[in-house]
């Protein structure tokens, strides 16, 4: 209980000073938007709607892990002005719970970047959804999750590094590709509706398997990175 | 002293026998071994290519090993950790280096038998993760403020080994095209008279991994050791009293 409050505590505050500020979400948006438009005007959605059908699930999560990159970088950013961060390594609290709020923080950030995009996302690729939709209300969460979860723990292993711009998709990439392969085939499965049932079913446990594996060595290992010397 | 010329002269025997034992696999794998039915000499890659392919999935073992080890002594005991570092760099260097050579010799194998130099199947996409996983490893090493390198590296090290069958499994689900295994219950095995050529072949390029990983620890612990001199020398050179 008394971590649940620490964890509550830390993403008040990331909340907040979201709020205050607005940066990594319009950022984001601002972001996605552009993408999906350089996109569309790439693959020229309107002439081909079966083939958009299928491109589009990978390219909405091609933006969606581009925009996130760019905003998790900020969310440790800001821990580090005033020496905060020295602050947090030194208070009590366990250091998994800023790890968790954080991490939590952002997920809420990329949701809501998600439901504005979703819409525009639609109409500017003409997409009739064929399967069912609500799957997708699965997906979604769970395929953001395994984006942050291993994004958040990046962007605070490279926060010290030279050049930790490039250094976060450099490391973050190739160990997400298996979750980027679940979320965009579960997604177009979705889609198109051209997949089993059961396949697209197998595709979401992975996604859910990933995320619980990499949440817990996550919350395992935070501690020993924010006090890495 | 006695102990590093030891040290030393067990390197060269052992990097002579390595030499001794490749050759022996060279003659096997291009003379020795029956010519393949379908694919005639062309089949004589796979004995170089199974040999890396195999050694490549081990090595990831042993830096998997020493970070986990080098985590372990990290506030027990320096000294062992700053070793079981220098043990993962090396191993890592290594395994980017036999996946590579297998990627390579794999995509030579390809363009003739299958008439194209890559496809995006289950194995060979795997192996394509496993090579970047190392890779970012690697720049990540590279990249790292100097006190904590081997810290966060470590921590990667650990990602990137659970990353491996995550990363099989999902790929495996997702397409097969890659020549089933040959070796094992469901394989269709291999002619006994081409045993020998993979036994060699393995056995060589086995000790040749493991030399210049040896090597590779060995250069890490003196540029480890160079490094805490200096920092010795500033901290002495801080202490005396300006005049």
């Amino acid at each position: 209980m008394r971590y649940l409050s620490f964890v509550l505590t830390h993403l008040r505050k990331d909340l907040r000073l979201e709020w205050r500020s607005r940066d990594s979400i319009n950022g984001m948006l601002f972001f996605v938007l552009l993408m999906v438009v350089v996109f569309s005007i790439a693959f020229d959605p309107a002439g081909y709607p079966s083939t958009t059908r299928q491109i589009s699930g990978g390219v909405l999560w091609v933006g969606l892990l581009f925009a996130s990159m760019t905003a998790l970088n900020q969310s440790w950013t800001r821990e580090q002005r005033n020496q905060v961060l020295e602050a947090q390594r030194m208070a009590p609290s366990p250091a998994s719970a800023l790890f968790v709020g954080k991490a939590l923080a952002n997920m809420i950030f990329v949701l809501v970047v998600e439901a504005v995009l979703a819409p525009i996302f639609v109409v500017f690729f003409n997409l009739h959804v064929l399967g069912n939709a609500w799957l997708l209300a699965a997906i979604l969460p769970l395929g953001t999750w395994a984006l942050v979860v291993n994004g958040t723990f990046f962007a605070a292993l490279g926060l010290r590094a030279r050049n930790r711009e490039l250094l976060l998709p450099l490391i973050l990439l190739p160990l997400s590709l298996p979750a980027v392969l679940m979320m965009v085939q579960a997604t177009t499965g979705v889609l198109t509706a051209e997949l089993d049932p059961i396949y697209l079913r197998s595709w979401i446990t992975q996604l859910a398997c990933y995320d619980i594996i990499y949440t817990t060595i996550c919350i395992l290992l935070f501690e020993t990175v924010l006090n890495a010397e | 002293m006695a102990r590093s010329s030891t040290l030393r002269n067990f390197a060269w025997l052992w990097l002579a026998a390595t030499v001794a034992v490749l050759v022996v696999g060279f003659r096997q794998a291009i003379f020795v071994a029956p010519m393949e039915e379908t694919m005639g000499n062309l089949q004589r890659i796979f004995y170089y290519h199974l040999a890396h392919a195999i050694l490549g999935l081990v090595f990831p073992y042993v830096n998997l090993a020493a970070s986990l080890a080098f985590l372990y002594w990290r506030r027990r005991d320096p000294l062992k950790a700053l070793s079981a570092d220098a043990l993962a760099v090396a191993s890592a260097e290594i395994t980017v280096l036999f996946v590579g050579i297998t990627l390579a010799t794999g995509m030579l194998w390809g363009k003739p038998a299958w008439g194209i130099w890559w496809t995006w199947d289950a194995r060979l996409t795997t192996e394509l993760l496993l090579w970047l996983l190392y890779v970012s490893y690697l720049l990540l090493r590279r990249f790292s403020p100097s006190g904590q390198t081997a810290v966060l590296s470590a921590v990667l090290a650990i990602f990137a080994a659970i990353d491996v069958p995550i990363i099989y499994m999902s790929i495996h689900w997702w397409r097969t095209q890659h020549p089933a295994p040959v070796f094992g219950s469901d394989g269709g095995g291999i002619d006994p008279a081409m045993v020998p050529a993979v036994l060699w072949n393995l056995a060589g390029w086995a000790m040749w991994g493991i030399f210049l990983i040896a090597f590779r620890f060995a250069l890490e612990r003196r540029r480890q050791l160079a490094e805490q001199e200096a920092a010795l020398l500033a901290l002495e050179a801080s202490l005396e009293t300006p005049q």
